[in-house]
């Protein structure tokens, strides 16, 4: 139940989208993103949906995994398609009872959402699966770093995320190992009423917490020994560079952020 | 008749992801009762994910696992009732403690199997007195203790349970000697007063060679071998190209009967090896 978990995930390979500048990456995304919220029409998001299958298909990871990301969200996702069809009062009305209906105008709009945000997880989770957490912060780090001279404080900002994002999976491992040894004592977490199960939870996370403080505290020694002293006048191993790649798949991105745009407005 | 028993055993970890990866391959064994018995194998030969398999926590991808001649699979309802009866001891278990009290802690297993209050006092004492703890720690938090004295209520944990198998993993890993010969004396004493059967898992030879009726050794997800402790220390030369190790004292032994000192017996525990020297050299005393 916990190895369904995808989020911060990160797939190794060696595809194009791998080997794009994070830096770039991180743009594109929230131009991918403000591009499924600028256009208003269908024909807009299919311009989108190509954008995200061309990327993934690119990206040469399972079109399971990405399957799997939407998974979670699914009961949102439904909650937002109900609420829009009965809430939506506007367009030819269809169906009626009472002082519920549903209406064309309802119908169009809750499928329309789905599909944007469908659309919207699948994108950004390529940008994780494909952008290994410490890139990625690293990247992070880079974009704001013009706040440093407001004096916000950047790179403990981008340090402390790419702790939190390095222990997801070793948290999740923890929670597992933890959750199979009460297991192994007989508490019930899968089974039993929802009372014993929330009361058997206590068995988890007072040691799940406990080790997670050790954790911090041996990390940060660790840290010290190796006279970690914040972000003044550190260097990096790993430089980002940018290559014609990153460019033009940043142009590609803008046509098709550009073609949203024009169709928004020719449709209008 | 043999108390557990696996039948071509297969496990595959992610099945379908890129990092898929078969840990145990098609293993068959069978665990006579009351035994102990020691389990080897390198860092990621599967040794873990096959334990986990013995009570039910991992489902096997294919092949079987029988308890006392059923299939502890057959029923799913009846899983945790298997984790009774096969108590698994988890690597660094005393990171799974979390009571206020050891006493409530070591309780926590017999209070999930529904038993009245007497029992649990009952068998709370008698396996803290087993393990060596004492009953004024019983009422102390577990956080207070020593990192020996955690790892033992965490082992007390499981032994509460009376299961019928036990299977440690790693039960000395981290700990000095003083605490290592300690805690395998105690479940030497367990062992003695409930005659259950107990596995257990370790990278140190000389601790399996002082304990174990037979050994099980892993190796790449395979079953490398499981017989008796005499047959696989007789292995030594196969077992040190799979890179693990016999004790070293087998090793002396080995040697000195290439250099034509045989003693016709294969040699594993230093107290063994005393005893047979001191034999022989009487013989040549008498001679």
């Amino acid at each position: 139940m916990l190895k369904d978990i995808t989020i911060g995930q990160y797939f190794p390979g060696d595809s194009l989208i791998h080997r794009l500048d994070p830096r770039f990456k991180i743009v594109i995304t929230l131009i991918f993103i403000i591009m499924l919220f600028t256009g208003g029409s269908f024909v807009c998001l299919a311009i989108g949906a190509v954008y995200t299958l061309i990327a993934v298909l690119l990206s040469k990871i399972p079109v399971k995994m990405f399957i799997k990301s939407v998974k979670p969200i699914m009961p949102f996702l439904l909650i937002t398609a109900v609420l829009n069809l009965f809430l939506v009062s506007t367009g030819d009305v269809l169906w009626k009872w009472k002082f519920i209906k549903i209406t064309s105008d309802g119908i169009d709009i809750s499928a329309f959402m789905m599909f944007r945000i469908i659309l919207l997880i699948t994108g950004t989770s390529l940008l994780t699966y494909t952008t290994s957490p410490i890139t990625l912060t690293d990247a992070i780090e880079r974009l704001l770093s013009p706040l440093k001279k407001l004096k916000f404080p950047v790179h403990e900002l981008a340090m402390m995320m790419s702790i939190a994002l390095r222990f997801i999976p070793t948290l999740i491992e923890e929670t597992d190992k933890i959750m199979s040894a009460q297991k192994a004592r007989g508490a019930e977490i899968d089974t039993g009423s929802f009372m014993t199960r929330a009361r058997n939870l206590v068995s988890i996370l007072i040691p799940l917490f406990i080790s997670s403080f050790r954790r911090a505290d041996e990390l940060a020694t660790a840290m010290e020994c190796r006279c970690y002293h914040g972000g003044e006048g550190r260097t990096r191993l790993r430089q980002l560079k940018s290559a014609p790649r990153d460019i033009a798949a940043l142009a590609v991105t803008l046509l098709f952020f550009g073609a949203v745009i024009t169709v928004g407005i020719l449709l209008k | 008749m043999a108390i557990l028993e696996t039948q071509e055993l297969t496990y595959t970890y992610s099945i379908g992801s890129p990092f898929e990866k078969t840990a145990v391959d098609h293993v068959s064994l069978k665990i006579e009762e009351g035994q102990m018995i020691g389990v080897m194998g390198h860092t990621g030969s599967g040794k873990s994910t096959l334990i986990q398999h013995f009570n039910g926590l991992l489902r096997p991808t294919s092949g079987k696992i029988l308890l006392d001649g059923k299939d502890i699979w057959e029923d799913k309802n009846n899983i945790r009732n298997v984790r009774f009866q096969v108590g698994l001891v988890f690597q660094y278990p005393e990171y799974q403690i979390f009571e206020e009290t050891v006493y409530k802690d070591i309780a926590f297993g017999p209070k999930n199997m529904g038993l009245d209050d007497n029992e649990i006092k009952r068998r709370v004492l008698e396996t803290a007195n087993d393990i060596g703890l004492s009953e004024e720690l019983m009422e102390r938090s577990p956080f207070d203790l020593s990192g020996g004295q955690k790892r033992r209520v965490a082992i007390a944990g499981v032994m509460a349970m009376e299961p019928k198998v036990l299977i440690l993993d790693e039960p000395t890993a981290g700990l000095d000697p003083a605490g290592r010969d300690k805690i395998l004396e105690h479940i030497k004493k367990y062992h003695e007063r409930t005659k259950n059967t107990i596995l257990i898992v370790s990278h140190s030879m000389e601790d399996i060679a002082s304990f174990a009726d037979k050994i099980l050794v892993m190796n790449k997800a395979k079953l490398f071998c499981y017989d008796d402790t005499v047959n696989v220390f007789a292995r030594a030369d196969e077992i040190s190209k799979i890179g693990l190790d016999v004790p070293q004292i087998t090793k002396v032994f080995g040697e000195l009967k290439k250099r034509g000192l045989d003693f016709g017996k294969e040699v594993f525990t230093v107290g063994y090896a005393k005893d047979l020297l001191i034999r022989r050299l009487k013989e040549r005393e008498v001679r």
